[in-house]
């Protein structure tokens, strides 16, 4: 399939960005998005042009290194579905894609499609943990847990942080990743001795580098985990929770 | 082309020793600890140890040794610790803790990973891995991993290839996942307490070795180009393994072996390189730019019944095809561990399928594996359950329903079982340079078992390098942290800017991609499934032959002081083409079969790997000199708790 690509091209965070316009010839249905950007750069390289820099990793939408914004869209044109995941078999042939970055004041672009995802990691670094030193944890059989609490539990953490729910909202919250990593943790008893002072400091945090929630919902749209909207609900309540009891637990 | 005679390739050198402590094997890891040197807690700040990797080795390293008061270095090259590769392993993480009446025991589990890698394990190692199974599951629980559990509450837990019982422990399809997440959570924990400094986005191009100690990393900052050194008391390499070198894989796109390789060039001898797992149950490969064969978690196995059509080529839609027109070959040749059994061989099983032309698909390069008869007895809902995921990425990259067409499945390349060759200590032949996770060797012999992996390196970063690192210090307390001034440093510094100079300097006509590509193609014919000594050889005179051309054709567009991955790329790619050449060399040195490593030369009637105890008891553990000469050095393996016998499945 034919396909016109607009590309976001940018040196580094210090410069202005533009777009570029490349003509793909031989594309094919089956390829992912990446694949695609793999055989433009091979193309690029060619004819002497610098190649789009983007991260992906594992490509099999787990790791959450890529992320791109497709056509307005983060991650592509499927649902829930990460960069990796999205083929070509989802645009006609002839058709114009415009790429550009995970779009969003708390990731500065790094060149191209890279962006500064670490504010992300600054949100674990506040409490998104569980402190028990290694070789110190009970029996992990004597802590029964119900099984549909345990898979509750994975269902919020199964994020795979790649910040498209970041890029997603018009005000660039991240209260579906915060909301799901408390949720995650207060959901299992092993988080529950800290589950006071982690919302306390996570909350913290998401207002300093983010923007607030205001229900939009768009994150949950493009979440390639499937994390559901009702863990931004999980922020407010949590903060409030440790509010009203003032206590670590 | 003529055969190389293997003489030519390579010399024998003295023999290594694993430092293993005298007696029965199940209690040098008991005796060894308390033998082990400690650091005062209050001198332990005054350490630093750099830790190159955050995948569950790495990072549980990291953090471990911070939790103890140690200052810790951390340096990853993706852009976030959590997104090493081991978040990728979706099956389990294997536990010794026997509590089902299954029949478990930690001398069974030592058994099946001893059998399962044909003998070519250190039978030691395979014990610590055991013992120190239990507290793995119980940490990785306590720092917020949720393991599925059984409707009373307790741990859940299934079968996997290669063992009877059931001992492997799980969330969902994302075991990887989850323990990579627990493990990073607390990386974050210590960096937010200040015991760990982390660096992200930067690559270990470099070794410093000073005083015949390893003293310190060479790194590039990938945002900025910029060179810089890190010195510490010890090095820890946690850089993951090097399956990659075939291109498609299933590990990631930047997995890499150039941390290994340069410590490997710097002096660290490589065990084993031509160990390689081909995972029976990846995505086939349909066209030149799919970027890698994405695997299906083995677990798929436990339901799911892998067959070919008996009649080669046969175009019939699979489902319309009757029972008894299907070859359940697993079933057939295996009855005991039927679609259980262990990698090695279901891989190689088949290729044999493939190379006969009852491969199926559009390119006729893949088998069937069917969940008919488990969605008819086991039901619709816990398939989904137990597979869901799975089933969603096979219907995203495929385009079909697995619950209602069988998955088509090949061959891939997926983990090296050789790494950096390491003591009983876990320190390579370079003191001072610890290795963990799949980067070392040790565990796994000549195949690996399904959920030892997430074990292996679980237990290497939380339970032996925390133990094992502050014992190589001890002795150090006084000694300070390598001066930048150290001609050490600037010869490292220097070493790595000419590199990256030369390879700016080919301006070439084509990018590392395609080198890649073509070495992946050589690889997978010439040191793949199975390995011949004419095929081997004809590998070595087509990586050399594509070495040439690299050095002489390869372009780069974009200068080193900034993101240019095109240069990352390029550096990897330039290690892999030295690497693969060392492991065909291993390969064909290696004149015996034995798990993983088939040589055609040597099989039974039955067509099974054909292991030679009398000549090849040992590990390889290579040198390759400063001015390229290749030397093995062997380590005798000795297996007295599990007798040695022939594996066999059937």
């Amino acid at each position: 399939m034919k396909l016109t690509l607009q590309v976001w091209r940018q040196e580094n965070t210090g410069t202005a960005g533009g777009f570029a316009r490349y003509e793909v010839l031989d594309a094919d249905g089956r390829m992912s998005l990446l694949e695609l950007l793999d055989m433009l750069n091979e193309t690029l390289v060619a004819a002497g042009v610098p190649p789009v820099a983007f991260d992906s990793d594992c490509r099999e939408g787990v790791c959450g290194a890529c992320g791109i914004t497709v056509d307005d869209r983060p991650h592509g044109p499927l649902a829930n579905t990460p960069t990796c995941r999205q083929h070509l078999r989802s645009f006609a042939d002839g058709a114009v894609i415009k790429l550009e970055p995970f779009r969003s004041a708390a990731f500065p672009v790094l060149r191209d499609l890279v962006v500064d995802r670490s504010a992300l990691d600054r949100l674990i670094e506040a409490g998104g943990f569980v402190s028990v030193d290694a070789g110190t944890a009970p029996d992990a059989d004597s802590q029964q847990i119900p099984h549909s609490t345990a898979v509750q539990a994975l269902d919020y953490a199964a994020c795979i942080g790649c910040g498209a729910c970041v890029a997603a909202c018009p005000n660039s919250s991240a209260q579906l990743y915060a909301g799901s990593k408390l949720l995650h943790l207060s959901l299992l008893n092993q988080g529950g001795a800290e589950r006071g002072s982690r919302a306390h400091a996570i909350t913290r945090q998401l207002d300093a580098e983010f923007g607030p929630c205001s229900t939009y919902g768009e994150c949950a749209t493009v979440c390639p985990a499937g994390i559901p909207l009702t863990a931004i609900a999980a922020v407010p309540k949590e903060s409030l929770r440790f509010w009203v009891r003032s206590r670590a637990d | 082309m003529t055969e190389l005679a293997i003489e030519e390739l390579r010399s024998i050198g003295s023999p290594v020793h694993g430092n293993v402590p005298a007696g029965a094997p199940a209690a040098a890891w008991e005796s060894r600890k308390f033998d082990y040197r400690l650091v005062n807690p209050a001198n332990r700040k005054k350490f630093t140890v750099i830790v190159v990797g955050t995948g569950l080795a790495g990072a549980a390293c990291a953090a471990a040794l911070g939790e103890l008061g140690y200052h810790v270095q951390s340096f990853t090259f993706h852009d976030s610790p959590r997104r090493a590769h081991s978040v990728a392993a979706q099956g389990g993480i294997n536990a010794a803790r026997a509590r089902k009446v299954d029949n478990d025991s930690l001398a069974r589990f030592v058994k099946d990973t001893v059998k399962g890698g044909d003998y070519r394990a250190r039978e030691a190692d395979c014990f610590r891995l055991g013992e120190e199974s239990g507290r793995v599951i119980d940490h990785m629980n306590a720092i917020g991993a949720p393991f599925a559990r059984e409707y009373g509450g307790q741990l859940a837990t299934r079968s996997f290839g290669g063992v009877q019982v059931s001992r492997t422990y799980y969330t969902r399809g994302q075991t990887g996942q989850q323990l990579q997440v627990a493990a990073s959570q607390s990386l974050h924990r210590q960096i937010a307490a200040g015991s760990v400094e982390l660096h992200t986005r930067h690559e270990m191009l470099d070794l410093v070795i000073a005083d015949g100690r390893a003293q310190g990393i060479v790194t590039r900052d990938l945002i900025t180009g910029e060179i810089a050194c890190t010195t510490g008391q010890a090095v820890v390499l946690a850089t993951g393994g090097y399956g990659t070198v075939y291109y498609n894989s299933t590990l990631a796109v930047n997995s890499n072996a150039t941390a290994a390789w340069r410590a490997h060039r710097r002096g660290a001898l490589l065990a084993a390189p031509s160990f390689v797992q081909f995972h029976p149950t990846t995505l086939p490969v349909n066209s030149e730019w799919q970027s890698k064969t994405t695997l299906m978690s083995e677990s798929l196995r436990n339901d799911g019944r892998i067959w070919v059509p008996v009649t080669a080529g046969d175009p019939r839609d699979p489902n319309s095809i009757p029972e008894a027109d299907r070859d359940y070959y697993l079933e057939r040749k295996y009855p005991a561990y039927g679609n259980l059994a262990p990698r090695d061989v279901s891989s190689r099983a088949a290729r044999e399928q493939i190379d006969s032309g009852h491969g199926v698909g559009p390119l006729r390069n893949s088998v069937y594996l069917d969940f008919r008869d488990a969605m008819a007895t086991v039901g619709a809902a816990k398939m989904r359950e137990r597979y869901g995921n799975l089933f969603e990425t096979y219907a995203n990259a495929t385009g079909e329903d697995a619950y209602l067409t069988p998955m088509r499945i090949a061959p891939g390349a997926h983990f090296t079982m050789g790494g950096l060759w390491s003591d009983f200590d876990s320190m390579t032949s370079v003191p001072g340079l610890f290795v963990g996770g799949e980067a070392g060797w040790g565990y796994h012999g000549a195949n690996r078992l399904g959920a030892n992996s997430l074990l292996s390196a679980s237990v290497d970063g939380w339970f032996t390098l925390p133990y094992a690192v502050p014992n190589y210090l001890a002795p150090l307390l006084g000694t300070p942290v390598l001066s930048h001034d150290d001609p050490a440093v600037a010869d490292a510094l220097r070493r790595v800017q000419e590199r990256i100079r030369s390879l700016l300097a080919i301006d070439g006509t084509q990018g590392p991609q395609h080198f890649h590509r073509r070495l992946g193609e050589i690889m997978y014919r010439g040191c793949g499934v199975s390995r011949s000594a004419q095929g081997l050889t004809a590998a070595i005179g087509e990586i050399r032959a594509l070495r040439r051309e690299f050095w002489s054709d390869l372009r780069i567009i974009t200068d080193a002081d900034q993101l240019n991955q095109e240069l990352e790329r390029a550096g990897r790619v330039a290690d892999f083409i030295d690497l693969a050449e060392l492991m065909c060399i291993d390969a064909l040195d290696r004149d015996e079969s034995c798990g993983a490593h088939f040589r055609s030369e040597h099989q039974t009637a039955g067509g099974e790997a054909l292991r030679d105890d009398t000549h090849w008891q040992f590990v390889s553990a290579w040198e390759t000199t400063t001015d390229g000469r290749r030397i093995r050095h062997d380590e005798d393996l000795v297996f007295t708790a599990v007798p040695l016998q022939t594996r066999n499945y059937t």
